[in-house]
């Protein structure tokens, strides 16, 4: 199913909940306030599509609760997820790979 | 009107302590990573028959607590302890214990025995006797979720564990309590970031300042050992944050109040929903990271005397557990189609459109209460028993704590 799953009104992020091409419409179902939403990038199954203009600093809400800030300004349609996203917390999580989630903090050699 | 569960039922197995078992399992308990490989020698097709044991020489009461526990568990009917002969923990003081629970236990040293194949031989003659004497002396009686204690777990998170697979055990959840059951759940470092809405659940005000202060040092303890519970696997699979993964995870507890913390190897002094806190306490040695893994939670669970775990895994986690059965539920319809020899229930449906909540949580209980019956679960099945006992401290809780009227004997 090619949708976008939102599990909050007041979210700013969906869930995709297959995988998505860049400039696909795709439909936003579930507690969001529009219907479709136009993808400005490709975005994996099960991670997050912005459903607005996102300013850097501002909270990333999902579940209606803040899970992390922008770490710089997001448009609508774009992949949230490490890149652009930080943990209030964890300070680890920022040095994650953005594909994998692999550490890049610890030496293998 | 949310449909209830309270019809099914199916015959379980009741224990000198009033409590009923979905297993009869004859557990063989090594006492030093020394014995590991004779414990599971004897275990080694034996119909039946679990291992679970201690890796350290030196003896930690947090970890004698367990192996208590887990000796007198409900699904437990007789136990076999096998040491090397050096080691701090005694085998002989397990069993005394055992025995006093009215069950047949046996226990030796491999050392006293004459070395390895004398104690595999030894070993397995024992378990035999003792899986025997429980059998026959097993009282059968009619069981129901009232005298049910389910425990949750999630493990290999991804974003639909949020959305599908924890609610739907939220869900059931909340309908085991209306039985009259007992539902634990775990995992307080996945609870990071929600403060407000854990207290908020609180049953009073006693237990409101409880849950704060253990949520206070689960996050204390994080930033200390600078370890949040995400994983590589969490983040590839769409979860960016620690807060984001513990919403989802949190969404495991359902709606009903919260009655009270439980401490590991502690008994549930009543029946409703329980948080069962794992992390350490403060003690002049820090273990390290001691909530490392997945299955040493799950140990966690089993020893507050659940009989059975379900164990929701977005990405396809393949763990299994001794004692009490595993029961996996992915919120993943691709997960559930690529890993389905693993997968026991796919909350996916819920997602697609397929299945309410409700429904989903009902279809849920139906399996339980067959796996509960003796049907096997998929770990089951494959033979998974996975187990993590580590050293670690916690405070055992005095009454002054106020909402355990029943101190537990361990």
């Amino acid at each position: 199913m090619k949708a976008i799953f939102v599990i909050n009104g007041k979210d700013n992020v969906g869930t995709a909940l297959d995988g998505l091409d860049e400039g696909q419409l795709v439909s936003v179902i579930g507690e969001a306030a529009i219907d479709e939403i136009l993808l400005v990038e490709s975005v994996r199954p099960e991670h997050k599509v912005a459903l607005k203009n996102i300013s850097s600093g501002e909270d990333i809400l999902k579940y209606g609760m803040p899970i992390g800030y922008a770490t710089r300004n997001i448009a609508p349609g774009e992949a949230v997820h490490l890149h652009n996203c930080a943990s209030h917390y964890d300070e680890r999580s920022n040095t994650l790979d953005n594909l994998t989630g692999a550490p890049t903090d610890i030496d293998y050699a | 009107m949310p449909e209830q569960i309270t019809e099914l039922e199916w015959t379980g197995y009741l224990r000198p302590d009033g409590r009923k078992g979905v297993r009869n399992i004859t557990l063989v308990v090594y006492t030093v990573e020394c014995s590991k490989f004779v414990a599971h020698s004897i275990a080694h097709g034996e119909e039946n028959v679990h291992v679970i044991g201690f890796p350290g020489c030196y003896d930690n009461a947090y970890a004698i607590r367990i192996l208590l526990a887990l000796a007198r568990h409900p699904n437990i009917g007789a136990v076999l302890t096998v040491g090397l002969g050096c080691e701090y923990t005694q085998p002989a003081r397990i069993s005394s214990v055992v025995e006093d629970s009215g069950r047949p236990t046996a226990h030796f040293f491999i050392q006293e025995t004459g070395g390895t194949a004398d104690s595999i031989d030894k070993g397995k003659r024992l378990v035999r006797q003792l899986r025997e004497e429980s059998m026959a002396s097993a009282k059968r009686v009619s069981m129901g979720f009232r005298d049910l204690v389910v425990g949750s777990e999630c493990g290999g998170s991804d974003a639909t564990s949020g959305l599908a697979g924890n609610p739907v055990v939220g869900r059931f959840f909340d309908k085991l309590v209306d039985a009259g059951g007992i539902a634990v759940f775990e995992e307080i470092v996945e609870q990071i970031g929600l403060r407000d809405i854990l207290l908020s659940r609180a049953r009073d005000e006693v237990v409101r300042d409880l849950l704060g202060k253990t949520y206070d040092k689960a996050e204390h303890y994080c930033r200390e050992v600078r370890q949040y519970s995400a994983a590589p696997g969490n983040f590839a699979g769409g979860l960016t944050t620690i807060e984001e993964k513990s919403l989802g995870a949190f969404a495991k507890s359902g709606s009903q109040p919260i009655e009270g913390v439980l401490k590991v190897a502690e008994k549930p002094p009543g029946t409703g929903l329980w948080l069962l806190d794992s992390v350490p306490d403060k003690h002049f040695m820090q273990f390290g990271y001691t909530n490392p893994n997945d299955s040493e939670g799950i140990m966690d669970l089993i020893c507050s005397g659940a009989q059975i775990i379900l164990f929701v895994t977005g990405r396809g986690s393949v763990i299994g557990s001794p004692i009490a059965p595993l029961i996996k539920v992915t919120g993943n319809s691709r997960t559930y189609s690529r890993l389905g020899g693993d997968m026991d229930f796919n909350a996916g449906r819920i997602l697609s459109g397929e299945l309410s909540l409700d429904e989903a949580s009902v279809e849920l209980a139906k399996l339980v209460a067959s796996v509960a019956d003796g049907a096997m679960s998929k770990a089951e099945e494959l033979g998974h028993r996975e187990y993590f006992i580590p050293y670690k401290h916690q405070d055992v809780p005095g009454l002054s704590e106020g909402c355990r009227p029943n101190m537990p004997s361990t």
